[in-house]
């Protein structure tokens, strides 16, 4: 056994993670994010032991709103990464295809992706569990666009941001909603929060969508303010993220970044 | 012949790195452009101007007469690109891939532009296999018929014949004889195979440290420099 060939194969792991910020970053924030958003779970629970009569019906409504969200964001970074991973990014990018194009065929075909994945979690859970994400009813529709649009629209921006810095960004895909998971209350109501973290909350749409899902199912009442919120802040956000990614893509031609991404 | 491509005074920088310095040349329709240079003389950085994918810092190019940078749609349905440094979605089928590069280049007849394609490149039996399970000379072949879909006016060729056996590599630089004699195509071909640009091109240009070192026609260049061949001309002009 020779400890210098132990020592070289280290050393190749260890360039990598210090040559990309990205990747530190990634390593720093996972157990962070993990630690703070089960620590709001846990405290919730805690101390508003009586808060839902139906808990499982609730926390398992949210999930499936959660995971639908998710997989429209991972769903839309994962089609812009095949381009990558398949060298086939520079092929895309000498074709005649505007970027407003490439955008809303990425939209599209994001929203199946996540529906292939959302209509099995719906039908398991009545059986399963008897429980229904139907009864959010109509509103339901309302929720899932307004997720549906955040979704996209992080997508949008971590595509941006791959455009602008490279595949190192590539991690930044896979962590951005679990990075803004705990300021979603997605499992406990904003009142949870710190009042620091409940100002980040009340600029992100997530807080007034799942919000409202729980407010439907608890209290069958619908509060159209908070829909109306998410779906102003979500378009503020869309605007933005697909000015950046015009931006980005502007950017990568004057860095090259196109070149080395395609390659 | 009118010229199809035209650069004038192309420039790129990268910060304070002058990566190309303003250089100028044209190609003529029904012509092959040979662009010589040892790694990190500009050949890949002008290649992608000349594609779109970079932008320059100065200088402009013309493709059929238009400014790429005013009109990158327009002239990106004129032009195509192969390189064994990209790939096509190795798991889509061939047939596949050509269908999605149809679409993308709005082909109006793809039925007939396949058919067309699968006979002069060969690939009936490949059609239905999948991308990535091809050998290096499938995949080109692949690749080249994908390079064509649009019917290209102008095709940038990134050493096409690099990693393949001596066979293929015949099989392609005949292929792509025939077919600029049949199509009238200009083309342009970055390579480091000599024997391949003195068989192909009828002029070349040899760059260095971001500027045209030289140009000509092979023959020319050759008896200039008091060489025997191409590869002698390339190794005394990169050394200098």
């Amino acid at each position: 056994m020779s400890f210098i060939r132990i020592y070289g194969l280290f050393l190749r792991h260890f360039y990598l993670i210090t040559r990309s910020f990205p990747r530190i970053l990634d390593l720093i924030y996972w157990p962070s994010i993990q630690i703070t958003l089960w620590g709001f779970i846990s405290n919730f629970f805690a101390s508003h032991t009586t808060y839902y009569n139906n808990a499982v019906g609730v926390i398992l409504t949210c999930a499936i709103l959660y995971d639908f969200l998710f997989r429209t964001s991972i769903g839309f970074n994962m089609l812009f990464l095949e381009e990558i991973w398949s060298r086939n990014f520079t092929n895309l990018f000498i074709a005649p295809i505007k970027i407003g194009e490439i955008i809303i065929s990425l939209i599209s075909t994001a929203l199946i992706r996540a529906l292939i994945g959302l209509v099995p979690a719906i039908l398991l859970t009545s059986p399963l569990f008897g429980i229904s994400i139907l009864d959010l009813g109509i509103h339901l529709f309302f929720l899932f666009l307004s997720l549906y649009l955040f979704g996209i629209t992080l997508g949008i921006l971590v595509s941006a941001g791959l455009l602008r810095f490279g595949p190192s960004f590539e991690n930044i895909a896979w962590s951005t909603m679990f990075l803004l998971a705990p300021f979603g209350c997605i499992y406990y109501p904003i009142e949870i929060l710190p009042d620091f973290f409940k100002t980040i909350a009340y600029i992100l749409p997530l807080v007034y969508i799942f919000e409202e899902a729980r407010n439907i199912l608890i209290n069958n009442s619908v509060n159209f303010e908070n829909i109306l919120n998410a779906f102003y802040l979500n378009g503020v956000y869309l605007i933005i993220a697909i000015s950046l990614f015009y931006y980005s893509f502007s950017k990568a031609r004057k860095k090259g970044t196109l070149i080395n991404i395609g390659e | 012949m009118k010229n199809l491509v035209e650069v004038k005074n192309l420039k790129k920088n990268y910060g304070l790195k002058e990566a190309v310095k303003n250089i100028s040349f044209s190609i003529k329709e029904n012509e092959i452009l040979g662009l010589l240079g040892p790694n990190g003389s500009g050949k890949t950085t002008t290649i992608g101007m000349l594609l779109g994918l970079l932008k320059p810092t100065n200088g402009e190019i013309l493709i059929d007469g238009k400014k790429i940078e005013d009109n990158r749609i327009e002239t990106l349905e004129k032009i195509n690109f192969i390189s064994p440094y990209i790939e096509l979605p190795k798991k889509l089928t061939v047939k596949q891939n050509l269908i999605v590069y149809c679409k993308l280049y709005n082909v109006s007849n793809i039925k007939k532009r396949i058919e067309y394609l699968v006979e002069k490149l060969k690939l009936e039996d490949l059609l239905n296999s999948v991308t990535g399970e091809l050998s290096s000379g499938q995949k080109n072949r692949a690749s080249l018929a994908k390079a064509l879909i649009n019917n290209p006016s102008v095709l940038f060729l990134d050493e096409p014949t690099a990693s393949l056996d001596p066979e293929i590599g015949d099989y392609v630089r005949s292929f792509l004889e025939s077919y600029k004699k049949e199509k009238k195509i200009s083309i342009l071909l970055a390579s480091h195979n000599m024997n391949e640009v003195t068989r192909l091109c009828k002029k070349v240009l040899m760059m260095k440290d971001g500027i045209i070192i030289d140009e000509g026609v092979p023959e020319e260049l050759i008896k200039k420099h008091g060489r025997k061949n191409l590869e002698e001309v390339f190794l005394k002009l990169s050394r200098n």
